[in-house]
Order: structure tokens, then C-alpha cells, then sequence
């Protein structure tokens, strides 16, 4: 299992994969407010859209960039209705500390 | 190494350190612009690899609308106190790169196990936009559809998150309008007829000047 250094299809899932984990880490990591947060899921979307792409151009299959065009629908989508939630949370408490939301915390 | 490789090298590295940046900074608005930067790369990359509709997209879609919704967010929401609360970054700071090193050692050799570095350079294809447009509305039509529906439906949620009554706009009730009785607008008054005696003399006056 030897990896060139010529780019293959290997080499993009392993770029993808380390935007993904990239993400999820900052995701975790990050308590200080919601934008950043939201910014980490366009990321994990785009790692997603990596893959996708990679495999279309390295399958020869028109199928995986139509998949991307409607992952990205999804996500601008998903961010206008999650900056929204945002601005409703920061006219609610004025801050938007994801630490101070603990309503349900029980 | 080719100019390929040197290519795919010099971009994936970029979009690592924006990636990191995105998630690290201490300023939502540095997070944003290293966000543009990474999209931007991305970008490059997809057009590498033969998808320039999508790669220009990309840019326009992202860079252009959705980046700017997020900079108007920022500048809505008060920036000045995101220093105060700690971050998680220095509390977890050897818990969480353990997990993220794993994380990604797994995905690697499962990456690495399936495909192995195989996989030829990909052939430039030189009709890609004509290729997806007849794809996404030869056999994805309905699903087509639905994202458009998908899209709309956000578009009306989010104004009705955000939406706010204001005092100063005047707007019909139609509650009211149809709740409105005769006697509420209109009041009949009786009275006698009154014979007005000045009015030849007025005339005269007016005919004098």
C-alpha cells in the first residue's frame, strides 16, 4: 500500500478527511459562540463536497457533481435558517455564547 | 513532480491552514475571511480536477452571498465582548488533539486500505457544464425540484425567525375590518329644517366686490 506523490484519488479522500476532522474538533473545541460553529458545518459540508467531486472526475461519473450542486443547496439552506436562529438567540439574550445556553441542561 | 501534484500540494495546504484558522481564531470576523479563503481554494481544487461549473459556483454562491449573509450577521451581533468567556481550546487542549489525531489516523487507513493510491489522473473534461446540466435535468429533475423547495422553505423561515412587528408601519387587520358593524362608522342624527334667511344678502355682497 504504497501512496505516490502523484495526486490520486487517495490523496483527495485524505484532504477531505482531514477538513472533516478539522471541523468536528473545532466544533467540539469551540464554546465561545454559535458563528464560529456555524462556520465549522460549511466546513464539514465542503470536506463532503470534496469527496464527492473526487470521486466524479475520478469515476468519469457526471453523477457526483450533482450530488455537490444539491449538498450545497442543502447548505446555504442550512445556514440561513441557523444565522437566523442566531439573531433570534442574540435578541432573546444578547450574547450568543453557546456555554450560557443551558436552559435544558436539566 | 509534475505541476499537478505541485498544484494539489500547494492548495491542499492552504486549505489545511485556513481550515484550522477558521476554527481557532478568537475573532468571528478573522474566522470568516480564513471561511473565504478556504472556499476560494477549494474552488481551485474542484477546478483541478475537472468540474470548473461547480468550482465557479462555488466562489459565486459562497464567496459572494453566503459570506457576506455571514459578515451582515457579525456586524448585527455585538463582537466587542467575544473575548470574555474561556475557550474550550486551552481546557481540552490534549483530549482533543488526541481525538482529533485519531479521528483522522482512522480515516486515513480506512482510505488508504480501500483505495490504496490507485486511481489514474483524471481525464480533462472539456464539456463539464453541458455534461451536469444534462444530468442534473435529465435524471435528477424531481430531485431538482425539491431543492428548490428546500430553498424556499428556508427563505420563508428564516423571515419568520427574524421578523419583527413594528409600531411605526401602518398594516390592515382584517379581523377587524370584517368585525365592523354599521353603527360603529355611520350615525344618523335627526334635526329640524333650519330656513337660512342671509343667503340672498351674501349673494349681493359677493356681486358688489
Amino acid at each position: 500500500m504504497m501512496i505516490g506523490l502523484e495526486p490520486t484519488l487517495t490523496h483527495y479522500l485524505l484532504l477531505s478527511a482531514a477538513l472533516l476532522t478539522i471541523s468536528i474538533i473545532g466544533m467540539i473545541a469551540n464554546r465561545r459562540n454559535m458563528l464560529t460553529i456555524l462556520m465549522a458545518i460549511e466546513l464539514l459540508l465542503l470536506s463532503s463536497n470534496i469527496n464527492f467531486i473526487a470521486f466524479s472526475a475520478f469515476l468519469g461519473d457526471m453523477n457526483g457533481q450533482v450530488m455537490t450542486m444539491f449538498v450545497l443547496a442543502t447548505a446555504a439552506a442550512e445556514s440561513a435558517i441557523g444565522l437566523a436562529l442566531l439573531i433570534v438567540v442574540f435578541r432573546r439574550r444578547g450574547e450568543i455564547t453557546v456555554e450560557t445556553i443551558n436552559i435544558l441542561k436539566g | 513532480m509534475t505541476f499537478s501534484a505541485f498544484l494539489f500540494y500547494t492548495f491542499s495546504a492552504i486549505l489545511i491552514g485556513s481550515a484550522i484558522s477558521v476554527v481557532s481564531t478568537r475573532h468571528p470576523i478573522h474566522s470568516a475571511l480564513s471561511l473565504v479563503l478556504a472556499f476560494f481554494t477549494t474552488a481551485a481544487i474542484w477546478v483541478t480536477l475537472g468540474a470548473e461549473f461547480l468550482g465557479l459556483a462555488l466562489v459565486v454562491i459562497y464567496v459572494g452571498a453566503v459570506m457576506v449573509f455571514f459578515l451582515f450577521v457579525i456586524m448585527m451581533v455585538n463582537v466587542r465582548d467575544f473575548k470574555k468567556p474561556k475557550s474550550n481550546w486551552r481546557v481540552y487542549f490534549v483530549p482533543l488533539l488526541l481525538v482529533g489525531v485519531l479521528m483522522f489516523a482512522e480515516l486515513a487507513m480506512l482510505i488508504i486500505y480501500s483505495t490504496g493510491g490507485r486511481g489514474a489522473v483524471p481525464e480533462p473534461e472539456t464539456r463539464n457544464t453541458f455534461l451536469l446540466g444534462k444530468a442534473m435535468f435529465d435524471h435528477y429533475i424531481y430531485a431538482l425540484e425539491i431543492v428548490a423547495v428546500l430553498l424556499l422553505s428556508a427563505m420563508v423561515a428564516a423571515i419568520a425567525l427574524t421578523h419583527r412587528k413594528t409600531s411605526s408601519t401602518k398594516r390592515q387587520v382584517p379581523s377587524e375590518q370584517i368585525a365592523i358593524k354599521r353603527d360603529d362608522r355611520v350615525r344618523l342624527v335627526k334635526m329640524d329644517v333650519v330656513r337660512d334667511e342671509d343667503e340672498p344678502e351674501d349673494n349681493k355682497k359677493q356681486a358688489d366686490k
